[in-house]
């Protein structure tokens, strides 16, 4: 039998990933709960999940071609910015639920021990299925506009990817500062909405100078947005550099929170 | 023999007051100011450290070990540390010092129904509540028909668990953690659930478990229960081990102290504090058994006891009417009761007022006393919870049922069953 030892552990520790793996089953469980109960007694359904990119992009599309003129790289400016808007919506819908995720279930955290990283990866994996909704609208309505995707589409994968990787970094942050400061769930909207008009949504990467363009990426969904229009749309201009800087900036983001997020961890349920 | 459980000089503390937990940004922010205000003006650093945060020791220096297969009890009053060890043990809390060895799998019946969601089905509720405990996917499955089966759900296991009854739905959520498979099982009260039936099935399943070699740590303010359940019992006291031994004995040093605690004899010498006025004053107030107790051992249900009260009374001719209510932990009162004759008036001397209840009458549980005495119905003395007493519960007539005997009172009352026969056709 397994000898487990149990000491006080002090200062920084190593983010138990092996724990997590173990846990697999447990985050599986999670993600189906999360989705059977978010869309049980809808009469709509999973189609709740296309409403905000579709709503965002029909408004969008008329402040900026009709109030005030955006350039949309050539391509109609509803399906230019329908495509930012999708991973978008994924952001927007996952990085709340990721940064509530501990203090929502308080009941679980003081009562029952299970990896307490499993919270804020279930949150943000969750909402990917909306994601695929939406993805599958997405391509529907470009092919009726004539715009079929290539086999540059695959490369949405590892965009997407990044777009976890940023929540769960950002999420499970704020998720373990919650615990101790509640001043976190006042922050998150005002971060989330800023952070639009910090990547390249409404506009185009294109409207910054070159020169700096990369440094857009240090915004991670700067360039999961402009890879889903390269994927998508098939925009000349190669998103390589952007996305280059944005991988990596996620993956700083995401370590540095995992070890944030083990250093608070062993006081939430005495905190929560 | 294998050590299952070791605990080495486990502490936990926590803070209160203003470092412990800090609800918004700002104290902190606040506090980080202050100390760094103080520090710069070269305090001592220690004594900054201990007039910003008050300490409260919720375990110290806690040391013991369980063999495997051990079958161990935890008493305590509440707030003496027993959920916080548990906590530790079940590792959602980490301790301050000391170290906590295991060897296998700890699961806990600490809250059973953790993880529920009421909009998903029983089947759902299973994989999920199994999942939160520890259990993989397959290990599940393996255990789905008989976790089914002992939570006696039957066809409405595919309904959302907000329409279950409560008593369904604690079935089902026992049911899951009882087919956990662990080699240490922490069990945390909750034998209280369901009906008597379902208790002695709960209660059967953990003898099971015990029977199978696992480890068992039960924590439970019935005593009856951790007497009859665990060979070893740990008191627990102020978050320190106050007596580790065999169940008979550390359950009766503790009834010892607990009773002691109680006012269950109060004798005033000194007149100018004893309760009173000009025209009364008292001098004893005392709840004593009719049968011949070991020094310091409880009464127990099936006991008749005395209630008395001794006063002097300082007006020549009153006719006074001396009653008594006893009332219990949830302030019902259980009965009253006073002189069955009609009152003649007294000579100025002591009296004594002495009421006898039955044995078999009175519940168990906690007891305060009231004494009013009255004149022509008017209040000339009324002492509120002058005595507080506990009876505890009896042994007897459980047959293996260790839940809370319902009501007020527990009459022993007069009970037959007998066969009806058959009856025959109308011919």
């Amino acid at each position: 039998m397994k000898e487990t030892i149990i000491r006080p552990t002090r200062g920084w520790g190593t983010p138990d990933l092996r724990e997590l793996w173990d846990s697999r089953d447990l985050i599986r469980f999670f993600v189906l709960r999360d989705v059977k109960v978010r869309y049980r007694q809808t009469f709509f359904g999973a189609i709740w999940a296309v409403v905000p990119p579709l709503f965002t992009m029909i408004i969008f599309t008329f402040v900026f071609t009709k109030v005030v003129s955006v350039p949309s790289e050539g391509m109609p400016y509803w399906a230019f910015s329908l495509c930012a808007l999708t991973p978008w919506s994924y952001f927007v819908q996952a990085l709340p639920s990721t940064a509530n995720s501990v203090v929502s279930s308080v009941g679980m955290v003081s009562k029952v021990y299970f990896p307490r990283l499993v919270l804020p990866v279930t949150a943000s994996l969750g909402p990917l299925v909306d994601l695929a909704v939406a993805f599958l609208f997405l391509v529907i309505a470009l092919a009726f506009a004539g715009i079929l995707p290539g086999p540059r589409v695959i490369f949405v994968i590892p965009f997407t990817l990044i777009a976890v990787m940023t929540v769960l970094g950002v999420g499970s942050l704020f998720a373990a500062v919650n615990v101790l400061y509640r001043d976190v769930k006042h922050v998150v909207p005002l971060a989330t909405q800023l952070w639009l008009f910090a990547t390249p949504v409404v506009y185009p990467s294109s409207m910054v100078p070159e020169s700096v363009r990369p440094l857009l990426g240090i915004n991670p969904m700067a360039g999961v947005v402009e890879g889903y229009r390269w994927a998508l749309l098939g925009a000349p201009a190669d998103p390589w550099a952007l996305v280059a800087v944005s991988a990596l900036s996620a993956t700083v983001i995401l370590v540095g929170a995992l070890f944030v997020f083990r250093r608070i961890e062993r006081v939430f349920a005495d905190v929560i | 023999m294998t050590i299952a459980i070791e605990a080495r000089n486990l502490s936990k503390r926590y803070l209160i007051g203003e470092a412990g937990a800090h609800k918004s940004l700002r104290e902190a922010l606040a506090l980080a100011g202050r100390r760094f205000a103080r520090n710069a003006l070269q305090r001592d650093a220690a004594d900054d450290h201990t007039a910003l945060r008050r300490e409260f020791w919720a375990l110290r220096d806690v040391s013991f070990q369980v063999r495997q297969g051990e079958v161990v009890g935890i008493i305590g009053d509440n707030g003496a540390g027993k959920s916080t060890l548990l906590k530790i043990l079940s590792r959602i809390t980490e301790p301050t010092e000391g170290e906590l060895r295991f060897r296998g799998r700890i699961g806990s019946l600490l809250e059973v129904g953790t993880g529920f969601h009421p909009e998903l089905t029983g089947r759902d509720n299973i994989f999920l509540s199994g999942a939160i405990l520890g259990m993989t996917r397959a290990e599940i499955m393996r255990r789905y028909d008989e976790i089914v089966a002992f939570s006696e759900i039957g066809d409405f296991i595919d309904t959302p668990v907000k329409r279950y009854s409560s008593g369904m739905y604690m079935r089902l959520a026992f049911a899951v953690a009882a087919h956990l498979d662990v080699d240490i099982l922490l069990i945390d009260e909750v034998l209280a659930v369901g009906d008597v039936r379902f208790q002695r099935k709960c209660l059967s399943r953990v003898d099971k478990i015990a029977g199978a070699g696992k480890t068992i740590i039960f924590v439970s303010h019935n005593l009856v229960a951790v007497q009859s359940i665990c060979p070893r019992t740990i008191w627990i006291d102020h978050g320190r081990i106050v007596s580790d031994g065999s169940s008979a004995d550390v359950v009766k040093a503790f009834m010892r102290v607990g009773h002691l605690q109680r006012e269950g004899d109060r004798v005033w010498i000194d007149p100018e504090t004893a309760p009173g006025n000009a025209r009364i004053r008292l001098r004893r107030a005392c709840v004593q058994p009719m049968t011949e107790l070991a020094p310091g051992a409880p009464m127990d249900t099936r006991m008749p006891f005395r209630i008395f009260f001794e006063y002097d009374n300082h007006v020549p001719g009153a006719r006074l009417n001396a009653s008594l209510s006893l009332v219990d932990s949830d302030d019902i009162v259980v009965f009253s009761a006073g002189p069955t004759r009609e009152v003649q008036p007294q000579a100025v001397a002591s009296y004594r007022e002495e009421c006898l209840v039955p044995g078999d009458l009175m519940n168990d549980g906690n007891y305060r006393v009231t004494i009013e005495i009255r004149e022509e119905g008017k209040l000339v003395l009324k002492c509120p919870h002058i005595l507080t007493f506990d009876i505890a519960d009896s042994s007897d007539f459980r047959f293996g049922w260790y839940g809370k005997w319902q009501g007020v009172v527990r009459p022993m009352l007069d009970w037959k069953t007998t066969q009806v026969p058959e009856p025959k056709a109308a011919e």
